[in-house]
């Protein structure tokens, strides 16, 4: 297991730091508040918090009828419920009238790991970029998540925040705080691969790219953490000071992270990109990291792939020569 | 001042709801779509809720303060134009770009193209949530406004009504009112050959509801109910107010064909005529 902090705790922990400062935030939850980590919410400020039980679509109708009132809700449950059994709720009565909703979701991805698929959420990334007016991101890490929740308080509008279940290190620094939505951040630069990962998956590239450079090839590496709006800018810097891309989300490759750079680059740059996650397919129960190896979503598959997208491209070539 | 009298009232509503009618046929054959069926069994109901009982200001559509009106059966939108129009919240020729392009008035409500409208509804079965919400962020803030819901009976097949009747339940709930337009027809035919909803009352009641019955077409019936909420005890009230689909055009009553069709040019004539006779 990976040492470090989920990011659901480091939510939890923002949601109560919150509370205090902002007295318009309520808390909607579906009855698995010690998981999401709602209940700290719950215990420090009672009066603005409502356990709704097991029923996810009311609990996003109620948080859209709320936000009509003025107060701002964050509604947390799994990844899965949340994006899946609520979705039209999500569509329909939160983005259509573009109303002031946090959802705020645990268990994004293979993170629930041995719960197996009922409670991974894969497919969800993908369901929400679809959906207008939605904003869509993964935090990396504890930091990121504690900055972003506070930024998707202040944004106006729909907001999808995914968390991880199980531990994530801590990449960025305990004071670092200019994150914000549609801007990615470059961890690591280098001018032959980059790497574009979300989420849990952003510590799995930053360990891929630590291999490849000893491999000889020069590798950036950035932290997409949000898939809508895509951070264009960034992309197109990618596009001109870098040779080919790999995509990495924990999360089916149809219509997610990969996705959206690849119909970026379409219209816009010649650049060979290669998208890491899911196949299409759904996973099984296993230990998280177990996952990533058996459904190639680890760093060792980030290298092979960066490694064969280097080989095809020459970029070895070109790197031994300079 | 003269302080009308109960039965003065009445008879302004009446008046009222066979303008909206009248307004509610012309707009549908304008457009030739939308659900007349359904507008009309709930025209005396949402009349009488905008011309007598919320507390609305038509100068603030947005004040915090005001009653939140949903209409969760989104499709008979008709009937909600039409009263929010004749309050004022928008000039009555909309009514005439119904479901057109570029128009605020869609085929099912959107609340952020239409003043005065509190809620996006027409995915049946989402309007008692929002209602539970809207209830609750008033309880937050301690303030005194009431939010009603009005329910069509086949929406009520949906599970996620169930989840929102238990929810208000729970918290206690007395600000928030449902209407149950009963007029026993839903798209495909009679509710209880559809998807049975008996025994409705005992149902409601079983869930920690206050069960209200009343004739949805009375006048005095409604205001009486309506006008009788205030101060309630720890429970949301449901009313079932038995309608009839189609009221006031007789070749449209009691038919489930009338459920989403507009009339052609003889049919709006002969239910302009009727509704215009019923004085």
């Amino acid at each position: 297991m990976i040492k470090g902090v989920p990011t659901r705790v480091a939510y939890g922990d923002a949601l109560v730091e919150m509370g205090k400062k902002h007295k318009d935030i309520v808390v909607f939850e579906a009855d698995i508040s010690t998981s999401t980590q709602t209940c700290k919410f719950a215990k420090a400020y009672p009066e603005r918090f409502f356990n709704m039980g097991i029923a996810e679509q009311n609990m996003m109708g109620a948080a859209a009828g709320i936000s009509t009132t003025g107060l701002v809700p964050f509604v947390s449950t799994y990844a899965v419920f949340a994006s899946m059994k609520a979705c039209e709720q999500i569509r329909t009565s939160i983005a259509y009238p573009n109303l002031n909703v946090k959802i705020a979701v645990s268990h994004g991805g293979l993170t629930p790991g041995t719960d197996g698929v009922t409670h991974q959420a894969t497919e969800d990334l993908s369901i929400m970029r679809s959906i207008p007016n939605m904003t869509v991101a993964m935090p990396a890490d504890a930091v990121a998540t504690k900055v972003l929740v506070e930024k998707a308080y202040q944004l106006k509008g729909p907001v999808y925040l995914r968390f991880t279940r199980c531990p994530l290190p801590i990449i960025y620094p305990k004071d670092k705080t200019d994150f914000t939505f549609g801007k990615a951040v470059t961890l690591k630069e280098g001018n032959q691969i980059t790497l574009i990962a979300i989420g849990d998956m952003v510590y799995q590239a930053l360990e891929a790219a630590k291999e490849l450079e000893k491999k000889g090839i020069s590798t950036r590496v950035v932290d997409m953490h949000t898939i809508k709006p895509l951070d264009e800018e960034c992309l197109r810097q990618v596009a001109r000071e870098t040779k080919a891309v790999v995509t990495i989300e924990d999360n089916t490759i149809l219509g997610g992270l990969g996705s959206a750079v690849c119909e970026y680059y379409a219209e816009h740059f010649q650049i060979p990109v290669k998208r890491i996650g899911l196949k299409d397919t759904f996973a099984e129960s296993g230990e998280y990291l177990e996952l990533l190896k058996k459904y190639g979503l680890s760093s060792e598959d980030i290298v092979r792939a960066a490694e064969k997208l280097a080989i095809n491209n020459n970029l070895y070539y070109e790197g031994q020569n300079k | 001042m003269h302080i009308c009298t109960f039965r003065e009232k009445a008879d302004y509503l009446k008046k009222k709801a066979r303008e909206v009618r009248i307004e509610i046929i012309k707009m549908i054959y304008k457009a030739q779509a939308g659900h007349p069926g359904g507008s009309l069994s709930a025209a005396d109901i949402v009349t009488i809720l905008y011309f007598d009982i919320l507390n609305i200001d038509v100068n603030r559509p947005q004040w915090e303060k005001r009653d939140r009106f949903i209409l969760s059966k989104g499709h008979a939108c008709p009937v909600w134009y039409v009263c929010l129009a004749k309050k004022g919240f928008f000039p009555m020729q909309e009514l005439s770009k119904l479901r057109k392009i570029g128009g605020i008035l869609q085929g099912h409500p959107d609340m952020r193209k239409v003043p005065g409208l509190d809620m996006t509804t027409g995915s049946l079965g989402q309007g008692l949530s929002a209602g539970v919400g809207m209830a609750l962020g008033a309880k937050v803030q301690k303030l005194n406004f009431k939010t009603y819901v009005l329910l069509g009976d086949g929406e009520i097949n949906e599970g996620q009504i169930w989840e929102a009747a238990m929810s208000a339940n729970k918290f206690k709930l007395n600000n928030l009112i449902a209407i149950l337009d009963y007029n026993n027809l839903q798209l495909d035919g009679f509710c209880n050959e559809v998807m049975p909803i008996e025994p409705i009352g005992d149902k409601w009641r079983s869930f920690g509801w206050d069960v209200k019955e009343i004739d949805g077409h009375n006048i005095k019936e409604i205001l009486t109910v309506l006008e009788n909420l205030k101060d309630h005890q720890d429970h949301p009230t449901f009313i079932i107010a038995h309608t009839i689909k189609g009221k006031g055009v007789s070749f449209m009553e009691n038919l489930a064909e009338w459920h989403g069709k507009a009339p052609n040019k003889e049919q709006f004539k002969q239910a302009i005529k009727e509704l215009e006779a019923n004085k």
